[in-house]
């Protein structure tokens, strides 16, 4: 079955949904996803979805699921890119996703989180060495 | 069976426009047509009609030897709604030409049933061609109305950019399922375009807010945040924010400002942006002096 590669970009991952998900995809995917996160001890993830062009209520709820599973797991996540007919029919459909934080592009959702990860650095007294992972 | 028709009629070609004129010029209005208008359109309408009377087609006029009748016909009923004739109007041009055919078909018929046969004849036909016209008419009004509520659909969504990443929509207008849709999707489609993360819908122009409006708003506002922009509302008046609390909508936490200009100045600020007064022609730090 493929699978949704999920890269690693310094403290973040970053998973580029390129194909037109189904559901067995999307469940594969949120258990890959928490795994990772919890193995690489991920600061944030960003789930890119510009390329999804339908969306039904499941995936439409799984993608929240991901979002806030993510959280939970102490990795801010940022859906990014995603297209105004999915958008409008996750509206219409009940999903508005509260509590998940969105983003025009890659680079804006890299910007929300490089500013989390800088927030808490600031917050720490003692300064992380850069590009080691965090803990 | 029509060329029975041609071949009574057509002899007497001169006098029966020479009659259909008086008839009609007795009721002429005008104001809205000159006489030498009505006397070219009747002779060309008489000569068509009597040319597919000839070519022996049936008395229904959707047929092809009907065709240059039709055209004629459609060109008149355009012509008449520019010069403000009302339908029945229009249809009476065709109608009127009864009582001239009648009367010439009543001295040359041979026997009552040749004149009975022939006046049905010619009846079925007059009634089709007066109802085509009227029909044409209505076509045309609809038209017109159809363009007219089209072309205010594009004029009232545009969505327009104030400043880099920032786009307005000035609403105008109620706004009903349809339109809504329309400018939710312009919206939508413009923030991709420009990459904007924050959208001023603008409502000052949107003269009732009911429920269903609300909810339009909020759900554009919602689509807008799953897409990665936030919307800022403003131009709600006195009576529409008082209808919106005795509605129970809830607008949750979307920034509202009561003016455009409200909704700018945030929007700046959110994108870290400020606007400094240059004073005495001075720039650069622009501070005054």
């Amino acid at each position: 079955m493929d699978r949704i590669p999920i890269l690693k970009m310094g403290p973040h991952l970053l998973v580029t949904i390129q194909v037109d998900m189904h559901d067995q995809m999307a469940m594969a995917l949120q258990e890959d996803l928490t795994a990772r996160i919890d193995k690489e001890k991920a600061r944030g993830v960003l789930l890119d979805i510009s390329a999804l062009e339908v969306v039904d209520s499941f995936i439409g709820r799984v993608i929240g699921n991901i979002a806030l599973t993510s959280r939970i797991l102490d990795a801010e996540t940022v859906v990014v890119g995603m297209q105004p007919a999915v958008a409008i029919t996750l509206v219409e459909l009940g999903l508005s996703l509260q509590g998940v934080r969105t983003a025009l592009n890659v680079e804006r959702g890299m910007q929300i989180l490089a500013r989390r990860v800088e927030a808490e650095r600031g917050s720490r007294r003692p300064p992380e060495v850069r590009g080691a992972g965090n803990d | 069976m029509t060329q029975r028709l041609h071949d009574i009629l057509a002899p007497h070609e001169a006098e029966l426009l020479r009659d259909w004129l008086r008839e009609q010029l007795k009721a002429l209005r005008p104001e809205l047509i000159r006489e030498d208008e009505v006397r070219q359109q009747s002779r060309e309408f008489l000569r068509l009609l009597l040319e597919a009377l000839r070519s022996g087609e049936e008395t229904d006029i959707s047929g092809a030897g009907w065709a240059d009748v039709r055209g004629f016909l459609e060109k008149i009923s355009a012509s008449r709604v520019v010069q403000g004739f009302s339908p029945s109007q229009t249809a009476t041009f065709v109608f009127s030409l009864k009582q001239p055919i009648f009367s010439r078909l009543r001295t040359e018929a041979r026997s009552a049933d040749e004149l009975a046969g022939d006046s049905w004849r010619v009846t079925m036909l007059l009634d089709s061609l007066g109802l085509y016209t009227t029909e044409v008419f209505q076509k045309n009004r609809e038209g017109i109305i159809l363009r007219q509520q089209e072309e205010m659909m594009e004029l009232s969504t545009p969505v327009v950019t104030l400043w880099e990443g920032v786009l307005a929509l000035p609403l105008i207008g109620t706004l009903d399922s349809q339109r809504t849709q329309t400018v939710m999707e312009a919206l939508l489609q413009r923030i991709v375009e420009t990459e904007s993360d924050i959208a001023i819908i603008d409502i000052t122009g949107v003269p009732t807010v009911d429920t269903l409006t609300a909810q339009h708003l909020l759900k554009t506002i919602t689509a807008a945040r799953l897409m990665g922009a936030e919307c800022i509302i403003s131009g709600i008046r006195p009576q529409i924010a008082q209808t919106i609390v005795h509605l129970g909508v809830s607008l949750g936490d979307v920034v509202t400002k009561s003016s455009l200009a409200g909704a700018f100045q945030v929007a700046l600020a959110r994108r870290g942006d400020q606007i400094i007064r240059a004073s005495g022609g001075t720039r650069g730090d622009g501070r005054p002096e």
